[in-house]
């Protein structure tokens, strides 16, 4: 079982949370001029990495926001908590 | 090579059993392959057998990187059954469906095909309109499908609770009775055992790591064990599809997810069919050797740990005890995950890719054990004769561009 720790609330079980898959998916501006290719891409394609995932998370039965972590998908590690918005953070090697 | 019958049997039962041939060779690798086959589960080993058995290709070889069935081949809860919504996957589940029928004849394997039937529950009004509908779909595609109310279910499953007052109450079900359960292990196998005998090269803990590409076309593969070249490449990764994928910079619409199972200590014979409820999210069936296999559902984030996490298995748990109350003091035996790829329409890909001779076969998700036969017979024919089958040309990875999806979220929400 993960232990999260929610920005605001401070670490919680996961059965408090929500997933809400990889972050840094950013919706197209121009999305008029999109083609099916840009769309398909945008809408369903992912990078499913093994190693560190950059997602998003909701404390869904909790405060009700929405934050990003780094997670390792082959320990479960929590490498990094960090705001919606932000840049990828520096991870220690 | 042997074949396996009761004369055989006594034959080497009277050599006192040491007389019985491998099963399959451990070849070398050889520098090159007229086509290479990665990942040694049920789907590859069936891809290698029908690529030998009908089109002739004999010069090809599987990798796997671990032992052959070591992943989601031999972590799966083992049943089999088609009735899906859509006429798309009612054809290729179907497909699969008549193969098991004779598989064990065709592959002189006992892969312990019993068709027991297989119930999916419904627990409200709702849902049972939604699963009559699937009943429908089935029947209109060639399905056998039908609907059972509490007083069949009884006669079918005692041990099933349908008490009108738990949390849940049970308001009928549907069943197909070509459905059941096969031995899984067995099912590698025998396909194993099949493409060798067609001289398929089986080469075990051979990791892929590197695909070479130039100009747009497959050349090559790098593994653990040496360089091959071959002209084409299938890929059966499962939940390690995006990872292979990566290696040729391909982007596949796939999330990988921990799907858990749990067996049971084994106890007498109580359950004589399969059940299954999407609403609870469980299933149970017992296998041969008494032990209640019951399935639990993906965890909900990305993860390549074959080991799961425990709030799911405990919710499970909760809806099996009150589905079935006698389990309430059984023994869990053993507990696992295997890495599932999950596709966002819950319909597998099988398909050829933008570089020329790699196709990819994966995003079969919960549900990928049942397919095992049909999934290798299409993907075989996709490679030998570089277009795809019928059956398999809407699952291709352009419908995520064209947006024709084959949702089946409903037929295949319970992970299996």
């Amino acid at each position: 079982m993960l232990l999260l720790a929610c920005p605001w609330c401070g670490p919680r079980s996961e059965e408090e949370f929500s997933c809400g898959g990889e972050g840094h998916i950013v919706r197209p501006l121009a999305s008029a001029e999109m083609d099916d290719a840009a769309w398909g891409d945008y809408v369903f394609m992912r990078t499913n990495t093994k190693g560190v995932h950059y997602e998003r998370w909701c404390h869904a039965n909790g405060c009700g926001r929405w934050f990003n972590i780094a997670r390792s998908t082959t320990t479960n590690e929590i490498l990094a908590v960090y705001q919606v918005g932000d840049n990828k953070p520096e991870l220690p090697k | 090579m042997a074949n396996y019958s009761i004369l055989t049997l006594a034959r080497n039962a009277l050599q006192r059993h040491r007389g019985w041939p491998q099963a399959w060779r451990s070849p070398t690798l050889r520098p090159s392959y007229d086509a290479v086959i990665i990942g040694g589960g049920g789907h590859g080993l069936a891809t290698a057998y029908y690529l030998a058995k009908l089109h002739g290709m004999r010069n090809i070889a599987v990798l796997e990187k671990g032992w052959i069935g070591g992943g989601n081949t031999g972590r799966n809860t083992t049943i089999v059954r088609s009735n899906y919504l859509n006429p798309e996957s009612a054809a290729i589940y179907d497909h699969a469906l008549n193969l098991w029928e004779g598989l064990s004849q065709e592959l002189n394997f006992n892969v312990m095909f019993s068709q027991r039937g297989v119930i999916n529950l419904a627990h409200d009004p709702g849902e049972e309109r939604e699963l009559r509908r699937r009943i429908y779909a089935n029947q209109l595609a060639g399905v056998d499908a039908e609907w059972v109310g509490p007083t069949q279910l009884s006669e079918l499953c005692p041990i099933l609770n349908l008490d009108p007052n738990i949390r849940y109450p049970v308001m009928g079900g549907t069943l197909q009775r070509r459905a059941g359960v096969a031995r899984h292990d067995a099912v590698a196998w025998g396909y194993a055992r099949g493409a060798d005998r067609h001289g398929v090269h089986i080469i075990q803990n051979c990791e892929v790591t590197g695909l070479d590409i130039r100009e747009g076309r497959i050349e090559g593969v790098q593994t653990s064990q040496g360089a091959i070249r071959t002209p084409k490449v299938g890929v059966v990764a499962a939940g390690h599809s995006s990872v292979l994928a990566a290696m040729a910079d391909i982007r596949l619409p796939l999330d990988s997810h921990p799907l858990q199972a749990l067996v049971s200590e084994p106890v007498k014979p109580v359950m004589p069919t399969v059940i299954m409820s999407n609403k609870v999210h469980a299933y149970m069936s017992q296998s041969d050797k008494g032990e209640l296999v019951i399935g639990a559902g993906i965890d909900p984030y990305n993860s390549y740990t074959q080991r799961g996490s425990l709030p799911v298995i405990e919710e499970t748990i909760r809806a099996i005890v009150e589905l079935f109350p006698i389990t309430s003091r059984l023994k869990m035996m053993r507990q696992w995950a295997g890495i599932v790829d999950i596709c966002p329409d819950a319909s597998p890909i099988i398909s050829a890719t933008p570089v020329k001779g790699l196709y990819f076969n994966c995003g079969w998700g919960t549900g990928g054990f049942k397919a095992t036969p049909g999934s290798g017979h299409v993907f075989a024919h996709t490679l030998a004769k570089d277009a795809a089958h019928p059956i398999n040309a809407p699952f291709a990875l352009e419908r995520f561009y064209s947006g024709a999806l084959v949702a089946e979220h409903g037929a295949a929400a319970v992970a299996h």
